[in-house]
């Protein structure tokens, strides 16, 4: 994966993407439902989000996995920073849902707690501020790498857990859950369905490439203390 | 299960955290006099996490450097962390059915499905002894490590008590045990789960 970090064509892709999102999300034609009208637009900016999210966070365990086999340091490097960048798309997904939210449900605030789905991306949230925490008590770079993806892993595994088992054993407001139908029932009709799946290969490229940025100025900085992380 | 046995000297530590349960439910009994069930429950139930971040959390903090390395020489990692994993488990039973007594003997006793609460109960003290192991191993690398076990295992907790809960709460309402079957089995098996991933990773933790 270190070897496509430099590479152009997928940040490109991702731009293109992530352009086409915007223009066609806000464009095309969308079936009109009760409540939801317009703002069913969300879907392309909403949900892609959280998927992203979570599959950085799968990026960030795949690496603390490597990190663990093989002891490089830049495996933990990627780790932690797929998983700031992760908590960054975490926070835009709480702020679109919010948004929606009080158009749909009629509030902004009230409604954080009541449902499984938020409970469980706010137990993500709160998962990963402790990871960070507990990367900034150990001051022993390997040490610190070690402890770190060793709490990451048993914290994700369990996360996942919680996020896609439980909310189907409770009631959610949420697609798929509880007995409310899934998208691919009736909520997806063909022409959002052609904006939905680019848009999220849209922002999970567009939040690999804030990683990779970050990724290569803190690799920069090891090789100006003549530290090879590689 | 040499463990096990050192871990029954240290007496004091024991006696220490029935002082503070007592100490909470008494809290509990002169702050509230009369609770309705619901809030009997939900009391229950943190003055068992608080109780056990106490007890279990500490398990790998108060051990000196050299006690460790001992251990280090003497058996394997793996079997390291399955006996911490079971004295904490035999310290969470205990603990919670102390506690369950002093409660019943202030607060009284309005749970009508005995088994389901029970079951909860056991479920619940191995998932919190298991993930306070665990973690408190995690924590003991770091520094100031006496807060930092809180906070790395509240989130990690908070779904498993989201479940405990709602058992317990239809425990309440006289629901029979088929009713709570789906999400006690499903705690038996986060259980193992996490028992599976403690003894997975441990050893690179305890690798210094």
């Amino acid at each position: 994966m270190i070897n496509q970090l430099h590479k152009r064509w997928w940040k490109v892709l991702g731009a293109v993407l992530m352009l086409y999102t915007f223009t066609a999300g806000m464009m095309i034609q969308v079936p009109a439902r009760f409540v939801l009208h317009e703002t069913i637009r969300n879907l392309f900016f909403h949900v892609p989000v959280w998927f992203t999210m979570i599959l950085l966070l799968l990026v960030s365990l795949v690496q603390s996995v490597r990190f663990l086999r093989t002891g490089k340091m830049v495996h933990d490097i990627m780790a932690a920073e797929t998983a700031a960048v992760a908590v960054l798309f975490g926070c835009l997904g709480f702020l679109t849902g919010m948004l929606w939210g009080s158009f749909t449900w009629g509030d902004t605030f009230s409604w954080l707690f009541a449902d499984t789905k938020i409970l469980g991306a706010f137990i993500g949230l709160m998962i990963y501020a402790a990871y960070f925490i507990l990367r900034g008590s150990i001051n022993d770079e390997e040490k610190r790498a070690r402890v770190a993806a060793v709490y990451s892993i048993f914290a994700y595994m369990l996360l996942i857990v919680f996020i896609f088992v439980i909310p189907r054993l409770t009631d959610s407001l949420h697609p798929g859950n509880g007995g409310n139908p899934a998208f691919s029932t009736y909520d997806l009709d063909n022409s959002m369905r052609t904006v939905f799946y680019p848009a999220v290969f849209a922002y999970f490229l567009t939040g690999l490439w804030i990683a990779s940025l970050r990724v290569r100025v803190r690799i920069l900085h090891y090789r100006k203390h003549h530290i090879n992380v590689l | 299960m040499r463990e096990l046995r050192s871990e029954w000297r240290n007496k004091y530590a024991m006696s220490g955290i029935l002082l503070y349960l007592l100490s909470i439910i008494f809290l509990i009994t002169f702050t509230f006099e009369e609770t309705d069930d619901r809030t009997w429950m939900v009391l229950y139930w943190i003055a068992i996490l608080f109780t056990s971040v106490n007890a279990v959390a500490k398990s790998f903090l108060q051990e000196s450097e050299g006690r460790q390395y001992y251990f280090y020489t003497l058996a394997s990692p793996q079997h390291i962390i399955l006996a911490k994993m079971a004295y904490n488990a035999v310290v969470m039973v205990v603990m919670s059915g102390l506690a369950l007594l002093f409660y019943i003997a202030t607060q009284g006793y309005p749970v009508e499905d005995d088994a389901s609460f029970l079951l909860a109960m056991l479920l619940g003290a191995l998932a919190f002894a298991s993930t306070f192991s665990m973690i408190s191993a995690v924590a003991s690398r770091a520094a100031n490590n006496g807060t930092l076990t809180a906070i790395l295992s509240f989130p990690i907790l908070l779904p498993v008590m989201r479940i405990l809960i709602r058992v317990s709460l239809l425990a309440l309402t006289g629901q029979n045990l088929a009713m709570n079957a789906q999400d006690l089995l499903y705690l038996a098996a986060l259980n193992i789960f996490i028992v599976v991933l403690a003894l997975i990773l441990f050893p690179y933790l305890w690798r210094d």
